[in-house]
């Protein structure tokens, strides 16, 4: 792990790159992170996330910005220029149901194959999807994600990288912590070795790549 | 009747749904509101699917925190016991049939009981979020919502906007009536105080089964 300034953690982002961003309609995005891709503009991005929040928060920055070409959410309901630049073809929306997306996030980071579920099934969510029987029972096999780069946000973290999250802030941030190439947090508090109990960390250090410094 | 009423009668009707011990799953709308009408002598854990048990009421002025929220990002407070987890423990609570109940705003509900409340192809695509997850896989699924809109009904013979699963629902309370669907067809089982089984029957597209006797909501 290596602690960096926010403006060459976001340098090492190539334009068209894939990230995965955390956060729920903001809360539990790396703010600053997402600030420093405004300023360096950072073109024709695909975020992965649960939603584009709002504009001026968050994600909807990258939006308003123009800097998205594809995204991939449960939600956009509360951004109306993702729906506007979605209608007018300037950006391409995948809509994924909430429970959906996070088991394919997990399922990139964990190894896995893909999930089954029945979340779906019968809607006009399943389309491209191969149904699988399961003892009688049918599911959508979901494909997993992974993305270049997770750009996720904590609470605390220590020197190490160790992470853990604050109240409703967590959401997606530790599932794809465990599913990009690279993995860059911010957090709120950086704190020494030891703060963070063991039964406390919810990332564990060797999977945080960077860490932006409090700077 | 004004809007304010309607929406009173629903969330206080299905807050009789409610019993202790239960963990409910409120959507956006009306349904958020049931949570001021829980009785006294009950306790239930509310959970928002961003990550958190335990939802407790919106903060007094000045006392919101940046970092707990329910799932439509409005600031709320976490009561004693509460507990907080990532979105895919969030979601094998609800799709793992640990949530006993759910009520959900709706758009449109066919008389087998078939909900559709995600979208309006080319008017309204917010994107099904939780939605579809809940109604596959919530021990039981209430839809709160309006009977009709516009004087239109919304209790039709089939949804013609997109369904949100296959999973027929249990219950939809509306400010007339409370519809349930036994074997999977609509069948009326309560009225509101003031509603009659004609006026019911006329604000219904759907084929309803009335029962020689329905009685009156208690609120």
């Amino acid at each position: 792990m290596k602690t960096i300034p926010v403006s060459e953690a976001v340098a090492m982002i190539p334009d068209g790159a894939d990230l995965m961003i955390g956060g729920f309609l903001g809360v539990g995005t790396p703010e600053r992170i997402v600030n420093e891709l405004v300023r360096q503009e950072k073109h024709n991005l695909c975020v992965i996330a649960n939603d584009t929040a709002k504009p001026g928060v968050g994600i909807g920055k990258l939006i308003s910005a123009k800097l998205v070409r594809k995204v991939i959410a449960s939600h956009i309901g509360l951004n109306s220029e993702t729906q506007q630049q979605m209608l007018a073809g300037e950006l391409s929306v995948e809509l994924v149901p909430q429970g959906t997306l996070a088991e394919r996030i997990r399922a990139g980071g964990f190894g896995l194959g893909g999930v089954l579920t029945p979340t779906g099934v019968g809607t006009m969510a399943e389309d491209g999807r191969r149904k699988v029987d399961v003892d009688g029972k049918v599911f959508l096999l979901e494909t997993p994600l992974r993305a270049d780069f997770a750009l996720v946000h904590a609470f605390l973290a220590d020197y190490l990288g160790n992470l853990s999250y604050a109240l409703t802030a967590r959401n997606f941030n530790p599932l794809m912590a465990m599913a990009a190439v690279n993995v860059i947090a911010g957090a709120e508090n950086i704190v020494p070795v030891g703060l963070i109990a063991p039964d406390h960390v919810v990332t564990p250090a060797p999977l945080v790549d960077y860490l932006v410094a409090n700077v | 009747m004004t809007i304010m009423d309607a929406q009173t009668i629903i969330a206080k009707r299905i807050a009789r749904e409610l019993r202790s011990g239960m963990l409910v799953n409120l959507g956006i709308g009306i349904p958020t509101l049931v949570a001021n009408y829980v009785p006294s002598d009950i306790q239930v854990f509310f959970q928002s699917e961003n990550g958190l048990i335990g939802t407790g009421r919106p903060p007094e002025e000045g006392m919101a925190h940046p970092t707990l929220t329910d799932a439509g990002g409005r600031p709320v407070t976490a009561l004693p016991g509460a507990s907080t987890f990532d979105s895919a423990l969030s979601f094998g609570l609800i799709r793992g049939g640990h949530v006993d109940l759910t009520v959900l705003g709706g758009l449109q509900v066919d008389q087998g009981g078939l909900l559709a409340n995600w979208m309006i192809p080319d008017k309204m695509v917010p994107g099904m979020g939780g939605a579809m997850d809940l109604v596959t896989g919530a021990k039981r699924v209430v839809v709160a919502m309006q009977h009709t809109a516009k004087g239109k009904p919304k209790i039709l013979k089939e949804c013609s906007l997109p369904l949100t699963s296959v999973r027929p629902i249990d219950l939809v309370v509306t400010e007339m009536a409370v519809i349930a669907f036994p074997d999977g067809r609509a069948t009326l089982t309560e009225t509101a105080p003031g509603v009659s089984v004609a006026d019911v029957v006329k604000a219904t597209d759907a084929e309803l089964i009335v029962p020689r006797r329905v009685p009156e909501m208690v609120l």
